[in-house]
């Protein structure tokens, strides 16, 4: 039961991590109907950017939200300049610009920094956190304080503020969205800052799990890829559950059932996409896409 | 004095023109019907005022050129536009899509919010509900009130009896002549409903395969045999 409660929980800390970039990624799907193929990519590259500011003496918070601010103008201008230009061509053209961008990052990332791996510290204490008789991590839980706060920001923006409710309206009617005088353009472009924020935080926070290294958002990525589908590629509550499902799945497979183990876990997440676009393609949360034509 | 001045207005699909030479001015506080068949370029008309189709021409908002603008340039100078459809936000709730409605206004939206509930009370008990769920009929309303929510000078509205029973479409009439008369707002309407269009408008003009057939005021082409027997049948 104990190990049961703690592979829980450090799965609900790891889900936190694939509940952010899938967000990430739902949020521009939502917008502009594009898979971000890129996102963990660019999560990776932030990560870095912190690391090389921690390397510097920068005080680990500091550098945190330094890094989440280059994120967003990062994640804004890549639609500017990047997307911007495909915006209206075929579906195929614009994953292959983020699928190049993938391949950008991760060589470019490799050219600075090197493939050797970097340890990446935690701001969370060293020391386990004890109830009862069960040890909790206490990067997890940290982890899992982030994920919150960050996923509560997020959904008092969008629901609360005029330029969050600006940015849903520009993702479901960019037509009517102009017609009321919204700059559709850069609500997208927005959107895109706001999702590479979150790949920054999803990264820092896993790299002192799997250490720093030009590949370490690979797996990541897939578990995202799990999620949103999961969940609904259409609905942002929907990659959120899907993110810590995914988490906690893993964890119990890998621990239970024995010739899975730490090695096979990722075929998990791939075997779930499959499973999941065969019986349920709009995911648990998500809506069957209907396309007015 | 003349609020809106089109001068040789051309609107293009693609390749295929839409428009072909479209001339008319409208008066400050005037409600201008544009009547026509279908395809006859009245919706390409309120189109191409608001941006949304490439142009050739001029158009000319309180006598200054705001042809070759961007849509949301148009809607800041107040011009709103009810378009055909309605375009709400099916799945923002109708208070949403009226705060919507006055993104470029910061100032003053709660008075606004209740000025328009003033005219459609219906709108202030559904305020929380999804758009997507109304009637056709409340969707139009609501339509009509985004737009109001930006105070515009002028309101481009089309075909808001499209697919409404006749009550609501009387009901919706009675409500644009209120606010006409209440703040002095230009509308430029686009009609198939021609009786109920005339009666509500002081001028009108007659599109064909888009191009202006017949321009003056309501009274004097209520006579007009032509548009008695296409338009008004009898």
């Amino acid at each position: 039961m104990d190990v049961f409660v703690q592979q829980v929980v450090s799965g609900l800390a790891t889900g936190g991590i694939y509940a952010s970039l899938a967000l990430a990624l739902v949020m521009i799907y939502q917008a502009t109907d594009v898979v971000n193929f890129s996102q963990g990519e660019l999560a990776m590259f932030s990560t870095y950017l912190a690391w090389t500011m921690l390397n510097a003496g920068v005080p680990y918070w500091l550098a945190f939200f330094a890094t989440l601010a280059i994120a967003f103008v990062g994640g804004v201008l890549i639609e500017r300049v990047v997307i911007r230009p495909v915006e209206g061509a075929p579906i195929l053209t614009i994953v292959i610009v983020t699928l190049g961008l993938l391949v950008i990052a991760n060589s470019v990332a490799g050219w600075i920094w090197t493939y050797v791996q970097k340890p990446f510290p935690s701001p969370f204490p060293q020391t386990p956190l004890r109830v009862g008789r069960i040890y909790f991590g206490s990067h997890d839980m940290g982890e899992i304080a982030v994920t919150l706060v960050m996923l509560t920001l997020l959904f008092l923006f969008f629901r609360y503020t005029p330029l969050g409710l600006a940015m849903r309206a520009a993702a479901q009617n960019p037509v009517s969205s102009r017609l009321v005088g919204i700059r559709v353009g850069w609500m997208l472009a927005l959107g895109w800052g706001l999702a590479a924020t979150f790949g920054a935080v999803a990264g820092m926070m896993v790299a002192p799990i799997l250490t720093l290294e030009p590949n370490m958002m690979g797996g990541i990525q897939i578990y995202a890829f799990a999620a949103a589908t999961l969940g609904g590629f259409t609905s942002p509550v929907g990659a959120v559950v899907g993110g810590l499902l995914v988490g906690v799945i893993e964890n119990l497979v890998g621990t239970y059932v024995w010739f899975i183990g730490t090695e096979l876990k990722l075929t998990v997440a791939l075997a779930m996409i499959i499973v999941v676009l065969l019986v349920k393609p709009s995911g648990l949360f998500g809506r069957a896409h209907v396309r007015r034509v | 004095m003349a609020i809106l001045e089109v001068d040789g207005l051309e609107a293009y699909y693609g390749r295929t023109k839409a428009l072909h030479g479209v001339s008319f001015s409208m008066e400050e506080r005037g409600i201008t019907t544009v009547l026509g068949a279908n395809g006859a370029g009245k919706t390409t008309t309120l189109r191409a005022i608001s941006a949304m189709v490439p142009t050739a021409g001029t158009i000319r908002l309180d006598g200054e050129r705001i042809d070759g603008r961007a849509p949301e340039d148009i809607v800041g100078r107040g011009v709103a536009h009810v378009p055909e459809g309605r375009g709400t936000f099916v799945d923002l709730t109708v208070e949403e899509n009226l705060r919507l409605g006055a993104w470029l206004r910061r100032r003053g939206v709660a008075d606004d919010l209740q000025r328009v509930f003033g005219y459609f009370p219906i709108l202030a008990e559904r305020r929380r509900q999804m758009a997507g769920t109304l009637s056709g009929g409340e969707q139009q309303m609501l339509a009509i009130a985004r737009a109001l929510m930006l105070r515009p000078r002028l309101l481009l509205v089309d075909e808001p009896s499209l697919g409404l029973a006749p009550m609501l479409v009387k009901e919706i009439f009675r409500i644009l002549r209120a606010i006409n008369r209440d703040t002095g707002m230009s509308m430029l309407l686009v009609e198939q409903n021609a009786a109920l269009a005339l009666d509500l408008a002081d001028h009108v003009f007659l599109l064909e395969t888009g191009r202006v057939v017949l321009s003056g005021t309501s009274d004097v082409l209520q006579k007009n045999d032509a548009i008695r027997r296409s338009y008004l049948g009898y």
